[in-house]
């Protein structure tokens, strides 16, 4: 039989240049920036935390993964994002177990990219925090010199860590929550404050955020959503009883620059329409502010967005937009 | 007011029965494959949850101070019964409502849900009204789990599950990281 004269093929017949593998690795360039400044302030012990992490993930999906699925970069984001979770003097086999649990519980059992209900990065997190509360509240001060240990990051599985020789600090939302001490502004946009290893520089992550919102590799409607939710709620309340926290502080402490840009943003756990958008980051700015300020824990980003994932199929599916032609003012045929 | 509210925000998020106590999970497993279904449900939790309550306070102000053995067992057979009385009347007086929630009625009046709810409520020494709150408290978290969980398993069933995963193992993962994501409520308003 001859071959047919016209090549037929389905839609979209125009292509643009972005592809699955290309936004990914995009989304690892922009986290650089945030990488650096968390060795920056908490010297070798987060690259040692952040690499293990990573390749906990990434081995995990060469594991469990069909050939090939290493390429597009999605297992070393969900790798990069929840090494960036996790304090610096963590031991280093509960970072692996992390990565491991964080893609194998989170995205391959649901059938890989794009088929997963909950942010894997924050799946692997809160399974460490339910396992090891101790180990993930554990949060040192930057170190004196780069080469120095944060913590007792090579314990061994099951010891318990020796955290003899090193001091623990606190991060501002604990202060805050459990002492009442405020911190400065400055500290808590450039960095300088103790946390998280991504948690801090919110100055790399909103320039990382403006990269990909301007490539629209993420939909800038879901941190603006975030963030004025935030704002406003928070900062209302500090006017009516002055003992909770503004809405600066509130902004630039805790996770909540890197939960709103990087992982509230994953394309594939987010609303797909935009009103969907804004109302995901509006459930998400709540929750935050209803956690921190009234619950039980400092710092509610991880809880929120899991909270508001697991929202997420519904939301799609009450704000459909009409079909063309349909609805509002059509008589019924 | 405020402690009734409190209550009924409690057993909702922070205690919910499904995700945070791991009661009635037969049925948040069972018949959450529909939303429309988990709905209906919820709805029917909420009402034997409601009823059990009224009846807990019932027993524990006239009967159990005079035989406090006899506490689970009537507590069982009371609540069993008389869900099934409603169902009945409800059978005749209102077809609608029992194509609704009758045929889920019967199903979970002896589940550890309603037990719980009632040993709960005596043991926390709750009064009538303070039991009400916290039984329409607790049903409404039940739905809430159902409709969650029921939407999400909608959305998978089009995901490519591994073959060992497939059917409940995924809804058990699933539920899994619903119960770690409830796990953020925990202490909520206690300070």
């Amino acid at each position: 039989m001859d071959r047919p004269r016209f090549e037929l093929t389905a839609s979209p017949h125009i292509k643009g240049p972005d592809s699955t593998p290309r936004i990914m690795w995009s989304v690892v360039g922009s986290l650089v920036p945030v990488v650096v400044a968390a060795s920056w302030y908490f010297g070798v012990s987060a690259l040692l935390v952040i690499t293990v992490a990573t390749l906990g993930a990434v081995g995990t999906e060469r594991v469990l993964g069909p050939g090939g699925t290493l390429r597009d970069g999605s297992a070393a984001i969900t790798g990069l994002l929840l090494g960036l979770t996790l304090p610096a003097g963590i031991p280093l086999w509960m970072a692996l177990l992390g990565g491991i649990i964080a893609i194998g519980l989170g995205k391959m059992v649901f059938g890989g990219l794009g088929q997963n209900v909950f942010n894997p990065a924050l799946i692997g997190r809160a399974f460490l925090q339910a396992a090891f509360p101790e180990g993930l509240t554990t949060w040192p001060p930057a170190p004196e010199r780069w080469f120095q240990l944060a913590g007792d990051n090579f314990a061994l599985p099951f010891m318990s860590p020796d955290l003899e020789p090193f001091v623990t600090g606190a991060t501002p939302l604990g202060q805050m929550k459990f002492e009442g001490i405020g911190t400065a502004p400055l500290d808590l946009f450039l960095g300088a404050t103790g946390g998280s290893l991504g948690e801090t520089a919110a100055v790399a992550i909103l320039l990382g955020g403006a990269y990909l919102a301007l490539k629209k590799y993420l939909d800038w409607r879901i941190p603006v959503s975030i963030f004025a939710t935030v704002a406003l709620l928070s900062q209302t309340v500090h006017w009516i009883s002055p003992e909770y926290p503004g809405a600066v502080f509130m902004l630039f402490s805790g996770g909540l620059m890197l939960g709103a840009v990087y992982m509230a943003t994953d394309m594939v756990t987010s609303p797909t329409t935009p009103k969907g958008a804004w109302l995901y980051g509006l459930g998400i700015g709540a929750l935050v502010v209803l956690i921190r300020l009234w619950g039980g824990l400092p710092e509610g980003v991880m809880y929120a967005i899991l909270l508001m994932n697991a929202m997420v199929p519904f939301i799609n599916r009450a704000t459909q937009p009409r079909v063309f032609g349909t609805g509002r003012g059509v008589a019924a045929p | 007011m405020t402690d009734l509210f409190w209550i009924l925000i409690s057993a909702m998020l922070v205690n919910n029965f499904t995700l945070v106590l791991f009661l009635g999970l037969c049925p948040f497993m069972g018949v959450s494959g529909r939303v429309s279904t988990a709905l209906r449900m919820g709805g029917a939790n909420i009402f034997v949850l409601t009823i059990t309550s009224v009846v807990a306070s019932f027993l524990n102000a006239f009967v159990l101070p005079y035989a406090p053995y006899l506490r689970l067992i009537s507590f069982i057979v009371v609540i069993a019964s008389l869900v099934q009385i409603v169902e009945t009347v409800i059978k005749k007086v209102s077809p609608a409502l029992f194509r609704e929630l009758g045929i889920f009625l019967p199903l979970i009046t002896t589940n550890c849900a309603i037990l719980g709810l009632a040993i709960f409520q005596t043991n926390r020494g709750y009064g009538f009204l303070e039991g009400l709150f916290f039984a329409v408290g607790a049903g409404l978290g039940l739905t809430l789990a159902l409709v969650l969980m029921a939407s999400i398993r909608e959305q998978t069933e089009l995901a490519d599950v591994p073959a060992m995963a497939r059917g409940m193992g995924l809804v058990l993962i699933l539920a899994g990281s619903l119960s770690l994501a409830f796990m953020g409520f925990a202490g909520l308003f206690s300070s």
